[in-house]
C-alpha cells in the first residue's frame, strides 16, 4: 500500500482476479444459472401463464427428443468455436468465421452443382475430394487476406474480418440468384433428385460424421494449443508482441500462421455443410459464427470447457424452441428472451469471477491510517 | 431421466386424448381424433404471410371440432436443414401429416417424406410434387391470380374515377407494381392484376420493380417511392411487408394489397385486397389424412372452395360500384365463364399468344416441358397448382429484373 492516501475514496474498487479457486468460481457460475432461471420462471409465468417448472420441464423434454441433433448442433457449433480459438488467444479479434464457412460451403456446393454436369463420369470419391479442397482453399482466402493485412500494415482486424463476411453474403447471393433458373432465389437440395452426388456417404447415419469431426477437431486443438510450441508461440504473441519479438518469434508468421489454421477448420466446417448437413447454399448455412464467439469467450477459449459450453447454449436455443411450440405461443420471441436472459447472467457472472470488487470501509482505512 | 420423459409423455397424451373426448365429434370424428398435425412456417405471426397460414390453421382445426393439442407448430424454421429436422421432430411427435409454409422448404420435405413413408407430407407454393411422384408428398397452391384479377377491376375502376375526375387524362393512366422476383408466382400475380384493371380501363399501363426478396420493408418501400415519381398513379405489390402501403399513404396514391388488409397503415390510400385462405385446404388435408385417403398431389384453391378471398373494401377510396363490379367476377369465376389468362385478352410483341410451353416440371433439365395453351385459354394451375404463367405480355414494362 501507498503511505499516502486520499481522504476520500471510492465506495469500492475493481481489481484483476486471476486465482479464483476453481470451486468458488463454480458456486458463482451455478448461482447465476440458478438466478437466471429464476426470472425466466418469473417472466415465463407472466407471458405464459404456466407452471414455471411445467416449463422447464417442457424445456428439458424439448432439448432431448432429437438427441441426434441435438449432438449434431453442438458437434458444428464446437467446431466454430475451434476455428475462432486460437486466432482469439493471440488477441486477435477474428469475427469473420461466419463469412469463412460461407465462402467455403459456396466453394463446395459450387463443384458438387457444376463438376457432375460436366463431367458425368466423375466418381463420388474424387468429387467430394474436390469439394473438400475447394472449401478450404476458400475459407483459408477469407482467413489468410485479413492476416495478412494486419501482419504487414496493422490494419484493424476486427472491421476487415467482419466486412469479409459482407463480402461472402453479397458472393452467397449473386450466385444463388445466377444458378437458380427456376428465378425464385432459392437453390434448394444440390442433387437431391440427382443421385445425390457429392453427398458424403452416411456412417450409419447422417449426423455421426459431424460429430467425429468435432471430437478430433478439439482434441488436436487442445494438445495444439497446450502442448505444441505452436501453441506457445500464439499465447505468447497474445500476452505481449514485444515480448514475442524480443524472444525472436516471427510474429507475422505466427499471425498468418494462426490464421491459415482457423481458415482450415472452417474450410471443413463449410465442406460439412455442403457435404452432410445442408447440401444447399443460401445466408442461412452455417450463421453460427458469432454463436460461436460467445460459446469461445464462455469457455476461456479453452477447447474442452467449450464443449460444455456449446451444448449449454445448443441444449438452451432447441427448448426454448421447443417451449414456444409446446404452448403455441405463434411466435420467436420467446425462445429469444429466454436465451437472452440466460446469456445476460452467465456472462454477467464472469465478471464477479474475473475480477474483485474490493469495498472501501472505514475499517480498512482506519488501518491505514494508522500505518501512516 | 428416461422414466421422468416417459411420464410426461405419457401424461401429455393422456391429457390431450381426454381433451379430445370432450369436443363435439362429426361423422368421422373418431378419426379426426387421431390426427396430429405438423405446421412448420418461415418466420412467425410478425410476418403478414406466415401469420395468415397460422391463423388459418387454427380455424381449420375449430371447423373440423378439433383440439388444438392436435397442432405441433414450429415457427421461425430457416430455409435449411431445420427445416427436415424440425420435420422429423414433428413425426417424433406422434404427427400423421406435415404442412409447411415456404418454398424453400420444399427440398427439405421431401427428403423427410422419403424416410417416413407413413406420415403426409405437404407443401404449400411449391412445385415437385408431381416430378418426384412421392405417395406421401403433395403441392398446395390457389388460383390466386382470380383473386388478383378482381383487385385489378377495382384498381382500373379507381383509374377511371380519376380520369372521370380530370385528375389524368386517359393516356396517363399508370398503374405500378412492387414483386419480389422475376419468377412465375409474382409474374403471374401482376399479370391477372393488370389484365383486371384492362378489362375496365383499356389504356392503362402498368410499370414493375423487383426487390429481390420476399420480405424487405425498405425495399419495398423504396420501389414504391420511385414507382409514384415515375408516374404511376396507383400501386399494387406482390412482397409481404407495410412498405408500399406507407409509401402509398404518404404520398397519397391509392394501393391494392395483398395477403391481408393493409386499411390500418392506409385509410386513405387502401382499396381492396385479395388473399389465400388455407383453412379450406387444411381441412381437406386433414380429412384425407384421418380416413387414409391420398392427398391430390397438385391441390388448387379455387374462389369455389373458398380458398381465393377479397378483403374488406375501403368506401372511402374505392370507386363508387367496386363491391357490385367485384361480386359478380367472383360469380363468374364460380360459373366458369370468366377466364383470366384469356388470349384473346393480351398480346404479347404485338401478337395474338396461340401457343406456350411452360416449364411445369421441376427437374434438372429447366425445360419448357408442357403446352398450357387450349382453345385460346391459358390455363394456369392446371398441370400443376403452382403458377407457371411467366410471359410478359404488352402494357406491362419491367423496369429491372430481380434486384431493385
Amino acid at each position: 500500500m501507498q503511505t499516502k492516501i486520499a481522504r476520500r475514496e471510492p465506495l469500492f474498487h475493481i481489481s484483476k482476479n486471476d486465482a479464483m479457486p476453481f470451486g468458488k468460481a463454480l458456486a458463482i457460475r451455478i448461482c447465476a444459472i440458478l438466478a437466471a432461471l429464476l426470472v425466466v420462471g418469473i417472466l415465463s409465468m407472466i407471458l405464459i401463464k404456466e407452471n414455471p417448472l411445467l416449463i422447464y420441464m417442457s424445456m428439458f423434454e424439448g432439448a432431448f427428443i432429437d438427441v441426434w441433433t441435438l449432438f449434431q448442433n453442438t458437434a458444428l457449433l464446437l467446431i466454430f468455436g475451434l476455428a475462432v480459438i486460437p486466432a482469439f488467444q493471440m488477441k486477435f479479434w477474428n469475427l469473420g468465421a461466419n463469412g469463412q464457412v460461407l465462402a467455403g460451403c459456396l466453394a463446395a456446393i459450387a463443384c458438387m452443382k457444376f463438376l457432375p454436369e460436366k463431367y458425368p463420369e466423375i466418381s463420388n470419391t474424387v468429387l467430394i475430394l474436390i469439394m473438400a479442397i475447394a472449401s478450404i482453399l476458400a475459407s483459408c482466402i477469407w482467413s489468410v487476406v485479413p492476416a495478412i493485412f494486419k501482419a504487414y500494415f496493422n490494419t484493424n482486424e476486427t472491421l476487415f474480418t467482419l466486412m469479409m463476411n459482407y463480402i461472402a453474403l453479397a458472393l452467397v447471393d449473386y450466385c444463388v440468384f445466377t444458378w437458380d433458373k427456376t428465378g425464385s432465389g432459392n437453390l434448394g437440395i444440390v442433387n437431391l433428385l440427382n443421385g445425390r452426388k457429392g453427398w458424403i456417404p452416411d456412417i450409419s447415419n447422417k449426423y455421426i460424421l459431424s460429430i467425429i469431426v468435432a471430437v478430433v477437431l478439439t482434441a488436436f486443438m487442445f494438445i495444439y494449443m497446450k502442448y505444441t510450441k505452436h501453441g506457445f508461440e500464439v499465447s505468447l504473441v497474445g500476452e505481449s508482441v514485444n515480448t514475442a519479438k524480443y524472444v525472436g518469434i516471427d510474429v507475422k508468421k505466427v499471425i498468418i500462421r494462426t490464421l491459415l489454421l482457423g481458415g482450415l477448420i472452417c474450410g471443413i466446417l463449410g465442406f460439412l455443410y455442403a457435404g452432410s448437413v445442408s447440401h444447399t447454399i443460401n445466408k442461412e448455412v452455417g450463421g453460427l459464427g458469432f454463436t460461436a464467439i460467445l460459446v469461445a469467450w464462455l469457455a476461456n477459449f479453452d477447447s474442452l470447457v467449450m464443449l460444455l459450453t456449446s451444448f449449454f447454449v445448443v441444449f438452451l436455443d432447441a427448448g426454448s424452441k421447443y417451449v414456444s411450440t409446446q404452448f403455441q405461443l405463434n411466435s420467436n420471441d420467446y425462445a429469444n428472451i429466454v436465451v437472452g436472459i440466460i446469456f445476460f447472467f452467465v456472462i454477467g457472472c464472469e465478471f464477479f469471477i474475473r475480477f474483485k470488487i474490493q469495498f472501501n470501509n472505514k475499517k480498512t482505512s482506519n488501518n491505514e491510517r494508522v500505518g501512516e | 431421466m428416461k422414466k421422468l420423459l416417459a411420464l410426461v409423455l405419457a401424461l401429455v397424451m393422456i391429457m390431450s386424448f381426454a381433451a379430445c373426448g370432450t369436443k363435439k365429434t362429426e361423422t368421422s370424428g373418431s378419426d379426426l381424433a387421431n390426427v396430429k398435425v405438423g405446421l412448420i412456417t418461415l418466420h412467425d405471426d410478425s410476418s403478414t404471410y406466415d401469420k395468415n397460414f397460422i391463423d388459418a390453421m387454427y380455424r381449420a382445426l375449430d371447423n373440423l371440432g378439433m383440439s388444438k393439442e392436435q397442432l405441433v407448430l414450429y415457427t421461425g424454421i430457416a430455409e435449411t436443414e431445420d427445416c427436415y429436422n424440425k420435420a422429423k421432430e414433428c413425426v417424433n411427435q406422434g404427427c400423421n401429416v406435415v404442412f409447411a409454409d415456404s418454398f424453400g422448404h420444399e427440398d427439405y420435405v421431401i427428403q423427410a417424406a422419403g424416410e417416413f413413408p407413413d406420415v403426409k407430407f405437404c407443401h404449400a407454393t411449391g412445385t415437385k410434387a408431381h416430378t418426384v411422384n412421392l405417395p406421401n408428398f403433395s403441392n398446395a397452391f390457389a388460383s390466386i391470380y382470380e383473386g388478383r384479377y378482381a383487385a385489378g377491376i377495382a384498381a382500373g375502376m379507381k383509374i377511371n374515377e380519376m380520369i372521370d375526375a380530370g385528375k389524368i387524362t386517359a393516356d396517363k393512366a399508370l398503374m405500378g407494381y412492387v414483386g419480389a422476383y422475376t419468377y412465375a408466382e409474382v409474374m403471374s400475380g401482376y399479370s391477372s392484376f393488370y389484365l383486371g384493371a384492362k378489362s375496365v380501363c383499356p389504356s392503362v399501363k402498368m410499370n414493375v420493380k423487383f426487390t429481390g426478396s420476399w420480405y424487405d420493408y425498405d425495399k419495398e418501400k423504396a420501389a414504391a417511392e420511385s414507382l409514384i415519381k415515375g408516374g404511376c398513379v396507383l400501386i399494387s405489390q406482390h412482397a409481404d411487408s407495410y412498405g408500399a402501403p406507407e409509401a402509398c399513404e404518404a404520398a397519397g396514391v391509392p394501393n391494392v394489397s395483398y395477403n391481408g388488409s393493409t386499411k390500418d397503415v392506409g385509410p386513405n390510400s387502401y382499396i381492396v385486397s385479395s388473399k389465400i385462405d388455407w383453412a379450406p385446404y387444411y381441412e381437406y388435408m386433414i380429412k384425407c389424412t384421418a380416413e387414409g385417403k391420398e392427398i391430390d398431389k397438385d391441390w388448387t384453391g379455387t374462389v369455389e372452395t373458398d380458398s381465393v378471398q377479397l378483403l374488406e373494401i375501403n368506401d372511402a377510396v374505392a370507386a363508387k360500384g367496386t363491391k357490385e363490379a367485384l361480386d359478380k367476377a367472383l360469380e363468374d369465376f364460380k360459373a366458369g365463364t370468366l377466364k383470366v389468362f384469356d388470349t384473346a385478352n393480351f398480346t404479347v410483341g404485338g401478337k395474338k399468344l396461340d401457343t406456350y410451353k411452360a416449364d411445369v416440371d421441376t427437374d434438372e433439365k429447366f425445360e419448357k416441358d408442357t403446352e398450357v395453351i387450349t382453345d385460346g385459354i391459358f390455363e394456369e394451375s392446371k398441370y400443376r397448382s403452382a403458377p407457371y404463367f411467366d410471359v410478359e405480355i404488352d402494357g406491362i414494362t419491367l423496369l429491372d429484373r430481380n434486384y431493385g
